[in-house]
């Protein structure tokens, strides 16, 4: 277990909590008074044996001194920082302050994403009025409807010596227009009425809707769930982008398993390993599908992200220490990205996020060409990266980041802007 | 002149008016065939609709003020939005109506165009 930099802090509050003298204890541990005076002001480092004896003398539990805070609320409140501009000398605390007052930090990163929230659906609202093909349309519709009834109305009654033919005709126009004018305006205030739930709003992005489903039932959905559908659950999510997202993400993992049965699946991942290539050529199925599959399988606790031509991340289920970007573009060193340029050619590396104390990963990468209106047809490109731990791997390793705002590495070549967690930016 | 209108009521309509009012008026309701028509008839004025089939009103007015011999033709855009407005106005439109027009109104731009 690692000792991070507030090890010292926490002994000191552990020791004055327990009421002990600082000499006393340091006699207890076999170190000198003053040395664990500067050990307790984070100004020694300690050797894992002399930790081993404090903890010792405190009565306390090793592990319970060296762990940091939650790696996911570190993360959440560096993006909250990033986003609110807090500046680096309060940034070095962070840890302290979500180690010292754990509430009040996921207290601080809820209010965060709820400001976020909003700031999203002020600016979906906005879109909506500025940009939306539905009501752009709806008031095009309603403008010629009207204007032909103006000019039409105005004919038949200014028009004194108006010929019985055309009086018929424009009669008759003008219905036609009223009736169009009519059902314009009902198609439009339904369109403005519907959509009143939050996430119709685009307060939560559809995507992000349908990862909190899959979260909820820890990203795992049986095979035979999938077989009778999930119509009832999906039915559920607020926002009908998020439902229709859902039904082609169930869609596309029902083909999945049907293409490799769970039961099979295990049976060669004991002989392969997590290998899904081996998987795909088993199966004689898509390698992307055999990622996809690999993922839902609780024991790898493995990670997957997919991403389309432009980069965009179209799927995030995180694996532990390797944290993703809630929503935004990703650390362009990611091996996915690797994979994107190079269809079909597999990337497989060890990788470490930048930050996450020598956690290791292995990631396999692969992208894959459809053109699903044949010759002709645009090219589509899809990759996915399965992230599977590598705890205890030896060799190098590619050190990389969640999101260049977040990403504490310095001197990074791929930085796209400037780190919040270093003082020049990185 | 030359109306380039793609919703059949409304270009009766302008058409009636016009026409009664003496002017003699070709009809047009897709966008594809104005250039050639124009080339063929050389008409003193063109209105056109800013939503067309086969051939926007903008890229009309752009492929026309693209021609020296059309450079200087009096066109007037009926558009719907007033976003639409600056863009033909940067294209080169004379005149503008904002849809709905009256009858009056476009009457007395068409006779103020023509200089009468």
């Amino acid at each position: 277990m690692a000792l991070t930099a507030l090890t010292g802090t926490k002994l000191r509050e552990r020791r004055l909590a327990a009421d002990l003298r600082q000499a006393d204890v340091a006699a207890a541990a076999g170190i000198s008074a003053s040395y664990l005076n500067l050990i307790e002001h984070n100004r020694r480092n300690v050797t894992p044996e002399v930790m081993e004896r404090l903890a010792g003398a405190l009565g306390l539990d090793r592990a319970a001194l060296a762990e940091g805070p939650n790696p996911a609320l570190m993360e959440d409140l560096r993006a909250a920082a990033a986003r609110g501009g807090l500046e680096a000398a309060e940034l070095d605390r962070l840890e302290d302050f979500a180690d010292r007052f754990p509430g009040w930090a996921g207290l601080l990163v809820r209010l965060g994403a709820q400001a976020q929230g909003l700031e999203r659906a002020v600016e979906a609202l906005n879109d909506r009025m500025t940009h939306d093909p539905h009501l752009s349309q709806s008031l095009h519709e309603l403008l010629s409807s009207l204007s032909s009834v103006r000019a039409t109305a105005a004919i038949l009654a200014d028009t004194e010596d108006l010929d019985q033919d055309w009086a018929t005709r424009f009669h008759r126009n003008l219905h036609h227009d009223s009736e169009r004018l009519a059902a314009g305006a009902e198609a439009l205030v339904a369109y403005l009425d519907g959509g009143g739930g939050r996430a119709e709003q685009g307060i939560a992005s559809p995507q992000e809707e349908v990862e909190d489903w899959l979260r909820g039932r820890n990203w795992r959905i049986g095979d035979e769930e999938l077989a009778r559908g999930l119509d009832g659950e999906i039915a559920g999510l607020a926002a009908t982008a998020a439902r229709a997202l859902a039904r082609a993400h169930v869609a596309r993992a029902a083909a999945d398993a049907r293409a490799m049965p769970e039961a099979g699946l295990r049976a060669v991942l004991a002989r392969t390993g997590p290998d899904p290539l081996a998987l795909a050529q088993h199966f004689g199925a898509d390698p992307l599908a055999a990622m996809r599959r690999l993922a839902t399988l609780p024991e790898l606790g493995a990670g997957l992200v997919a991403c389309d031509a432009s980069g965009t991340l179209t799927f995030r289920k995180p694996a532990p220490g390797f944290p993703l970007p809630r929503f935004g573009a990703a650390c362009p060193l990611w091996p996915l990205y690797a994979a994107l340029a190079r269809p079909q050619l597999p990337v497989e590396t060890a990788v470490g996020i930048a930050g996450q104390a020598g956690r290791r990963h292995r990631v396999v990468a692969v992208s894959a060409l459809r053109h699903p209106l044949g010759l002709r047809g645009p090219e589509l490109r899809e990759a996915a990266m399965l992230i599977l731990p590598d705890e205890g791997g030896t060799g190098p390793v590619l050190t990389v980041g969640s999101s260049c705002r977040v990403c504490p590495r310095t001197g990074c070549v791929a930085r796209r802007e400037p780190s919040i967690l270093t003082v020049d930016g990185g | 002149m030359l109306l380039v209108e793609d919703e059949a009521n409304i270009a009766e309509a302008i058409r009636f008016i016009l026409t009664r009012d003496g002017w003699r008026v070709s009809h047009l309701a897709d966008g594809a065939e104005v250039l050639a028509l124009v080339r063929r008839e050389r008409p003193d004025l063109v209105i056109l609709d800013h939503m067309l089939p086969g051939m926007s009103g903008l890229e009309i007015l752009t492929a026309l003020r693209a021609e020296p011999a059309t450079r200087a033709l009096p066109v007037m855009m009926l558009t719907a939005r007033g976003r639409d407005r600056e863009a033909a106005e940067r294209a080169g439109a004379d005149r503008f109506m904002s849809k709905p027009f009256s009858n009056a109104e476009i009457l007395a731009e068409v006779r103020a165009m023509m200089g009468r």
